[in-house]
């Protein structure tokens, strides 16, 4: 357990930049998460009717297939830039 | 060599080789026996979580509720986006951070971040609700897959299944589960994909059942689009096209979501995560698990959809390359003596596919008799109703290897996958009770001076005790089995995963805040599905029919855990900021779990 209270300043400014960095590739994330799965595969199929993939529309291809790729790739490129940030803040192990 | 035989040394073997992980990984610390050291490499708990997470429903029963289901296959994606995009959320906003704080229990996190025993014991209490719901599932897949495949009664079958868990889990802890997780994975996803791709290369020409779904129909020339030729010959017997759009997106929305949040707050799947050595190592866990999953999820939804076709071809023969109607349904007399069919029989045989030839002329007329303009059709032609009285789930998925005509070894691997589903899973389950209870309850209130030596004692009997339970439970089903996911899934999403995000990305939350939370989202969130399903299950209790039409806003109770999830957030934000600041040693813990460096050595095995 690491316990700061007796650190100096900079230290807690670097973790707090650490910190705001993470939550915002967290956010941004988050943002394609829902784009994916509930913007195209529920919410926009509608709209989206007449484009296909394959033999299947956008809206269904991405409910039934596409979202699951992007959730991959999404937890693969996270913990990717997240080692980088780690690293850049000498927060790693 | 017969199928049993057969059967029986497939499964055999499998067993033989859980037998000998249990023998190899025993737990000799409490911090194997709860996190196997934090020694596991990310890939093989990936791996391992792959298991942990895929239940006997995952394996047996998915695919045919997405195919099979009355309102289209499309509204049931629910399912695949749910369970899957779960683990972005595990990946994002709680595995590392949990692997960073570094105990063994999701009761132990609440606990120590809430600065209170009370809100321990409450998620104790919201963790065994939802764990020993979850775990009757798993006890019955057992029994019912000993029952189909290897000629023994369900209740036989599930004592060996017990026994089986029994010998990892009680020695092995953690450690014996992960590892026989990891082979229980292989033998599922093997069992799975095989018949899968025989399916889909009859069916669409292609080798990936992922790129079959989006491909074209091949015994119909090849020329018209998979999902088009279904939705054609589905709709032609009067049923709802498989792509149909949903009649609420409000509700698939809401439903995806209880899903995703609940699978991330599913303590079983959480610690998980704890085993591994570094909170890198969590992140990227996270991803293989999902990588491991998707193998079975994107192939799921093609397996169902082609199974359906091939049933409902097999039924109207002129289906395969015109209209199904323009020709005669499938005679009985085929059905009993075309070596093709024999599949048709053997499935008759247990009972999960049932016909009858109710106008008596001698054929098979499936269709959807609840259609009115099927019912002109029917009066036009002399029908008298649907002849094909019952088509389970689990066919879809069972009765592939046959209809393949797959060799008979492939048959046996399936039971050992469907096994394997139901007694990894079990095993994860059982796992987060038995530490909740000896780690939770006897360490953490009952006795907080017990030796290492003595809590891992206890581990052990919990342990016990929880496979007793289990298996009794197992035998003697309440009512309320089928409705399980609904409150195991409901609830996770409105009491565990809120507390565990709260207490990770604010600082701000509080005791008070955090208990009142779970609570309103517990007492809200079973209270809506009591309403509908009967208070406490017990059937004939319900308040409201559960229809569309009586829910409150449209919302099902499969769909609540979102609403009590929002409220849960909610109730814990205003009452923390009228209430005093957590103390500094908390704000502390939370600063330290935000941090990577430092997550502790990790024990090589």
């Amino acid at each position: 357990m690491v316990d700061r209270t007796g650190h100096v300043t900079s230290d807690r400014t670097s973790s707090n930049a650490y910190w705001s960095a993470n939550v915002r590739i967290i956010l941004i994330s988050l943002a394609i998460w829902f784009a994916c799965s509930f913007g195209l595969g529920i919410l926009l199929r509608p709209a989206l009717e007449g484009i296909m993939v394959g033999g299947a529309d956008l809206g269904f291809w991405f409910a039934q297939q596409g979202s699951i790729y992007v959730f991959l790739v999404l937890i693969f490129v996270y913990a990717w830039l997240m080692n980088r940030l780690d690293r850049q803040y000498g927060v790693d192990e | 060599m017969d199928q049993f035989t057969l059967n029986l040394i497939v499964v055999g073997i499998t067993f033989a080789i859980y037998i000998g992980i249990a023998v190899w990984a025993r737990a000799g610390s409490t911090a194997e026996f709860y996190a196997a050291g934090q020694g596991v490499h990310p890939v093989a708990n990936g791996m391992a979580t792959g298991a942990d997470w895929m239940s006997a429903a995952s394996f047996i029963s998915m695919a045919g509720i997405i195919a099979l289901a009355p309102a289209g296959g499309y509204t049931q994606s629910a399912f695949l986006m749910g369970w899957t995009g779960g683990y972005v959320l595990l990946a994002l906003l709680l595995a590392p951070y949990l692997r960073k704080f570094g105990k063994f229990t999701v009761p132990e996190f609440i606990g120590d971040r809430f600065y209170s025993g009370g809100a321990r014991l409450l998620a104790v209490i919201c963790l065994i609700v939802i764990s020993v719901t979850y775990v009757i599932g798993q006890m019955r897949g057992v029994g019912v897959t000993f029952g189909r495949f290897l000629e023994i009664s369900t209740d036989m079958g599930l004592y060996i299944g017990a026994a089986i868990v029994f010998a990892y889990a009680v020695f092995g802890g953690m450690k014996g589960i992960t590892y026989t997780q990891v082979a229980q994975y292989v033998v599922l996803i093997i069992a799975y994909t095989i018949p899968a791709i025989f399916i889909s290369l009859a069916l669409t020409n292609s080798f990936l059942p992922q790129l079959g779904l989006i491909g074209n129909y091949a015994p119909g020339g090849g020329d018209q689009a998979f999902l088009a030729k279904l939705d054609q010959v589905v709709t032609e017997l009067g049923f709802t096209a498989y792509t149909a759009d949903t009649t609420s997106q409000l509700n698939m929305f809401l439903f995806t979501m209880s899903l995703m949040i609940g699978t991330a707050g599913l303590p079983h799947v959480i610690i998980r995560f704890f085993t591994v050595p570094k909170v890198a190592d969590a992140r990227s866990s996270a991803g293989w698990a999902l990588v491991f999953i998707a193998l079975l999820y994107t192939v799921a939804p093609a397996v169902g959809s082609m199974a359906r076709l091939n049933l409902t071809t097999t039924m109207w023969p002129n289906a395969v390359a015109g209209n199904a109607l323009d020709g005669d349904a499938i005679s009985v007399e085929a059905i009993q003596n075309d070596p093709r069919l024999s599949w048709v029989k053997t499935w008759e045989q247990t009972g999960l596919l049932v016909m009858e030839d109710k106008n008596g002329d001698g054929m098979i007329q499936y269709y959807n008799e609840a259609n009115p303009a099927m019912q002109a059709i029917a009066a036009e032609r002399g029908w008298v109703g649907n002849e094909v009285t019952k088509i389970d789930n689990d066919i879809m998925v069972l009765a592939n290897p046959e209809i393949a005509a797959l060799p008979g070894w492939v048959i046996a691997l399936v039971a050992a996958g469907a096994l394997a589903a139901a007694l990894s899973t079990a095993a994860g389950l059982l796992l987060a009770i038995s530490s909740a209870i000896s780690h939770d309850l006897i360490k953490g209130s009952i006795n907080p001076n017990i030796s290492e030596k003595g809590e891992l004692l206890a581990a052990r009997i919990s342990m016990t005790g929880a496979i007793v339970i289990a298996t009794w439970l197992g035998l003697n089903p309440p009512g309320f089995a089928a409705q399980v996911v609904a409150l195991a899934f409901g609830l996770a999403a409105a009491t565990i995963f809120p507390a565990l995000m709260m207490g990770i990305f604010s600082k701000r939350v509080n005791k008070e805040g955090a208990i009142l939370g779970m609570l309103v989202g517990l007492v809200f969130t079973a209270v809506y599905i009591f309403l509908y399903k009967g208070w406490f299950f017990i059937p004939g209790t319900a308040t409201f029919e559960d229809v569309p039409a009586n829910y409150f806003f449209g919302i099902s109770p499969l769909s609540i855990g979102t609403v009590g999830a929002l409220l849960n957030f909610g109730v814990a934000f205003l009452v923390s900021a009228i209430t005093k600041a957590p103390p500094r040693e908390v704000v502390d813990l939370v600063e330290s779990i935000r941090i990577p460096r430092g997550a502790g050595k990790a024990t090589a095995h």
